[in-house]
């Protein structure tokens, strides 16, 4: 499942992931990352089985932990399944089947690169 | 005996084979009348007629409805307000911030589907207020008078609905192309354009039109659509006005030119959209039922997906003559890849076909409930269309024309410190850096420079230089160069050759001298 981190900046320099994969031994994946010299936001995949662990390293560490369930969300009487957020999506979270755009939203990570390319404006990230 | 009958029996032959391979339109719509007509869409005739041949499907099929949907720009609506009291004549108009065409007469106005708005921008536009209208929504409208002795009122506002227009009616210019170019994008940056987000070294491929579904790619020939033909647009029954702007059936890009009551319209089938960066777009759904007169009409109609071939154009290049890569079919297209240069591209479409399936259901049913007859043309399609390029009577320079030849370029290996007394005893504060054989790498400027001195971190140009330069080629129209310089916030570039050879210089100065010449 995905996460998302958002790091305070206070210890955005300090080596985060590094020390929770050592500490949990979890495979993670880094989908996305965002830093700046104040802040960070950054996209995980990790194993469910290993989630929650994960979830609590990081709080200790001071980072808030959000999973990412439904990370994007469709306004249904907007979508004309045109397909413009298909091919754009760089892990490829829309699909067609039998001409209907479907949404995997497991696969998401927030880049947002749908969200402008909509042209119905039917998408929108789900931020907590 | 035998002599004697054979002239008659062979007349009959011939009568009975007209008949079984020729209907007429009235005998059609006859039997839409009653009930009785066979109707399919153009997605069910290709495998009926490859099962019964073209004879058998003329006996078979009455109707074939087509249907497409998708992002349809040259688009717009003529709206009759009303008189005001006292009376104005109406110079500009908003309505919900958006311009309409006030130069009709007192209180015509047209309104085009691409027109931003003046407060919202891009995000809301003249394709937005149509739906709000057809929603049933209420709209502000804003009018400025001219001020005449018989229109004297000089401005006011009103609030209004769809319904208390005298006339809505929709005029489109140039709709339901025939097919339409696939786009692609070989440049470095994402493009965002009227064909959706096409992402950097060819990352996707976007493609537009129904395929299969298309009205004009089931009609190529114009037998049965023409001017006058009845349609299906947007939920009302709208008609073809005749061929339509850009209008080129000579490459098999025919386009119609449409009308029909808004205030019959259906907001299903028109919607209102954005182009990132673009602007307002509409989004329509029309759809044309073909009778199956003939065998020649059910051959038409039995075209595939892979019959239908369009050019993948780069869009990474920024003219009108944009390169064309290879040629695919809706096919390859609707594959959701198509291979070029040994790479496999990711394709999808921004019109939906999702959608013209329903509109070629919708009319489907329509016919089959005998609420939509076939109408004969008053008058065929132009088969002859021109599509030519823009006559461009005041000449723009070229980059070469305004650049600056005297530029001295540098190696890798130089140091800082030559650098900068090379810049400091030249024109630019850029110095393009090249290979041996004098192909651009990378550029330093005077800004780089003072940064490495700064940190102390590096002597060699190599390590400094920015590697990703953007460039132009002398033969370029300036505006190009101007839209780079604004886009990325810089104020110079090498000029290259083909070889990507430097060859000069330009320079935010070579441009804004040629503007305060002008004036």
């Amino acid at each position: 499942m995905k996460l998302m981190l958002h790091v305070a900046p206070g210890i955005v320099r300090q080596p985060l992931i590094a020390s929770v994969i050592l500490e949990t031994n979890a495979l993670v994946n880094i989908e996305r990352a965002s830093i700046d010299a104040v802040s960070g936001e950054i996209v995980l995949e990790v194993p469910v089985e290993k989630s929650q662990e994960v979830m609590d390293a990081f709080e200790r560490r001071g980072v808030k932990v959000v999973p990412l369930e439904n990370p994007v969300i469709r306004d249904e009487n907007e979508c004309v399944h045109c397909g413009g957020c298909v091919s754009i999506c760089p892990t490829g979270t829309f699909r067609f089947e039998d001409w209907r755009v479907v949404a995997d939203s497991g696969k998401c990570i927030q880049c947002g690169a749908c969200i402008v390319a909509c042209p119905q404006r039917a998408l929108n990230l789900v931020t907590k | 005996m035998l002599e004697e009958e054979s002239p008659t029996s062979f007349y009959r032959i011939a009568y009975f084979h007209k008949l079984v391979q020729e209907k007429s339109l009235s005998e059609i719509n006859e039997r839409i009348r009653d009930g009785s007509a066979r109707v399919v869409t153009a997605e069910e005739m290709p495998d009926i007629v490859d099962e019964l041949g073209p004879a058998g499907a003329v006996r078979e099929v009455d109707v074939v409805t087509t249907g497409t949907f998708g992002a349809m720009c040259s688009s717009g609506v003529f709206l009759n307000l009303g008189h005001s009291d006292p009376p104005i004549k109406i110079s500009k108009a908003l309505l919900n911030r958006v311009e309409a065409y006030g130069g009709i007469a007192a209180v015509d106005l047209f309104l085009g589907a691409t027109q931003p708005s003046e407060d919202r921008g891009n995000e809301y536009g003249g394709a937005h207020v149509m739906e709000d209208l057809i929603s049933g929504k209420q709209i502000e409208v804003e009018a400025f008078g001219a001020g005449t002795d018989c229109y004297p009122q000089m401005e006011l506002e009103t609030s209004l609905r769809l319904e208390d227009f005298n006339q809505a009616m929709m005029v489109n210019p140039r709709n339901a192309y025939q097919r339409y170019n696939a786009a692609t994008n070989s440049s470095d940056r994402s493009m965002h354009t009227y064909m959706g987000t096409l992402l950097p070294r060819f990352g996707n491929i976007h493609y537009c039109g129904a395929g299969i579904l298309s009205p004009l790619s089931n009609d190529p020939n114009y037998d049965y659509i023409g001017v006058g033909t009845r349609i299906f647009l947007a939920g009302a029954q709208g008609y073809v006005m005749g061929s339509g702007t850009q209008h080129n059936p000579q490459n098999h890009f025919g386009t119609l030119m449409v009308t029909g009551d808004m205030k019959k319209m259906n907001n299903r089938f028109l919607r209102a959209a954005t182009f990132h960066k673009y602007g307002p777009s509409l989004y329509l759904g029309i759809g044309i039922p073909i009778p199956i007169l003939n065998e020649r009409l059910a051959r038409s109609t039995a075209v595939r997906d892979k019959d239908i071939t369009v050019p993948v154009m780069d869009y990474g290049i920024a003219r009108r003559d944009r390169p064309s890569l290879k040629m695919v079919s809706y096919e390859d297209l609707k594959s959701g890849m198509v291979e070029i240069n040994g790479k496999e591209i990711l394709t999808s479409s921004l019109s939906s076909f999702y959608m013209a399936r329903e509109v070629a259901r919708t009319l489907k049913e329509q016919v089959e409930k005998g609420e939509f007859l076939l109408s004969s043309a008053v008058e065929p399609l132009s088969r002859l269309g021109s599509s030519r390029p823009m006559k461009q009577t005041k000449e723009s320079p070229n980059v070469g024309d305004v650049m600056s030849r005297d530029m001295v370029s540098v190696c890798e290996d130089i140091d800082i410190k030559e650098a900068a007394s090379l810049i400091v005893s030249g024109l630019f504060d850029h110095l393009p850096v090249v290979s041996r054989d004098g192909r651009l790498t990378g550029i330093i400027t005077a800004w780089d420079i003072s940064k490495a001195v700064a940190s102390g971190k590096s002597s060699r140009i190599g390590d400094i230089m920015t590697r990703r330069v953007y460039c132009v080629k002398s033969d370029e129209p300036i505006e190009l160069a101007a839209r780079t310089f604004d886009t990325h916030s810089i104020s110079a570039m090498p000029v290259v050759d083909r070889d990507n050879k430097v060859i000069g210089m330009i320079t935010s100065n070579h441009l804004s001298r040629l503007l305060a010449r002008r004036r």
